[in-house]
């Protein structure tokens, strides 16, 4: 077993076992920090698949901004375990099954697939590097790439709208 | 690495989302779970332009750029979850501003 091989396993149970403890904790705050966890396991991934732009941009958008947006709105409402809404037990067991069956089939339905005998390339390779995106996101995405900062600038208008007192 | 392990992988993760959102009542965490949903994506994209790069290599085109269009197309699902998470949480802030819960239920009809 390679290390890359062993990488992959610790970094996916890290991500697995973070993504359940997310759903599971009841405080909020816990499931946002094992969120994080999440997150950074998946960046792991994203290293390990040479991609190294997206791993940096994962860590600073998702980890960096968007969580600590969401651990101030958690703070700011002073969710805590006993504020937390519980559903009846059927209705989450009813949940927990109807996502198993959707786990079981789209695995059945992908187990069999033509592409499986390929591999991804790990370690090597160089579109993921900034350099390679760059020149494609400024040349053949550069409108798709201008839109998308008119679209964060009408979200930072509608968040101020939405969220200010009338 | 097999693609297969990397499908399987982010077919887990996005099934924990789904699991999520259904037995949660907290929209704060079904938001998260979203998030989570939306990584489990971003994973199999990443997965699957090494994949083609790989191929593409293989076929005897040492200098291509296969698989750049699947990791620019991360990126922009990365744009706009930035984007959907701050108008979300306002939405949820309001909520909760209006009837002191962020519990889902209470919002079954879209008036309070």
């Amino acid at each position: 077993m390679s290390i890359t091989q062993i990488l992959f396993w610790f970094l996916s149970v890290v991500a697995l076992f973070s993504a359940l403890m997310v759903i599971t904790n009841k405080n909020p705050v816990y499931s946002v920090l094992w969120l994080i966890a999440t997150f950074f396991a998946i960046s792991g991934h994203y290293i390990l698949l040479n991609a190294q732009f997206l791993a940096i941009v994962n860590i600073i958008v998702y980890a960096g901004a968007i969580m600590v947006l969401f651990l101030f709105v958690i703070m700011l409402m002073n969710l805590n375990k006993e504020t937390e809404p519980q559903k009846n037990r059927w209705l989450k067991m009813a949940g927990a099954v109807a996502g198993g069956c959707l786990l079981l089939v789209l695995v059945a339905a992908l187990k069999d697939t033509d592409i499986k005998q390929q591999q991804a390339l790990v370690n090597e390779g160089g579109i993921g590097l900034i350099k390679s995106l760059g020149k494609e996101l400024f040349t053949t995405y550069v409108v798709p790439f201008e839109i998308s900062s008119i679209l964060f600038l009408s979200a930072m208008v509608g968040a101020v709208v939405i969220g200010k007192k009338e | 690495m097999p693609i297969n392990y990397y499908i399987f992988l982010s077919l887990a993760l996005f099934s924990i989302g789904i699991v999520g959102v259904l037995t949660r009542r907290n929209a704060i965490i079904i938001f998260m779970c979203i998030e989570l949903m939306l990584n489990a994506v971003n994973l199999m994209l990443v997965a699957f332009s090494k994949m083609h790069y790989k191929a593409a290599v293989m076929a005897g085109d040492a200098t291509t750029t296969a698989g750049t269009d699947g990791q620019l197309f991360v990126f922009f699902i990365m744009v706009v979850a930035a984007a959907e998470v701050s108008v979300g949480l306002a939405i949820i802030v309001m909520m909760y501003r209006n009837i002191h819960s962020v519990d889902v239920n209470f919002l079954n009809r879209l008036k309070h």
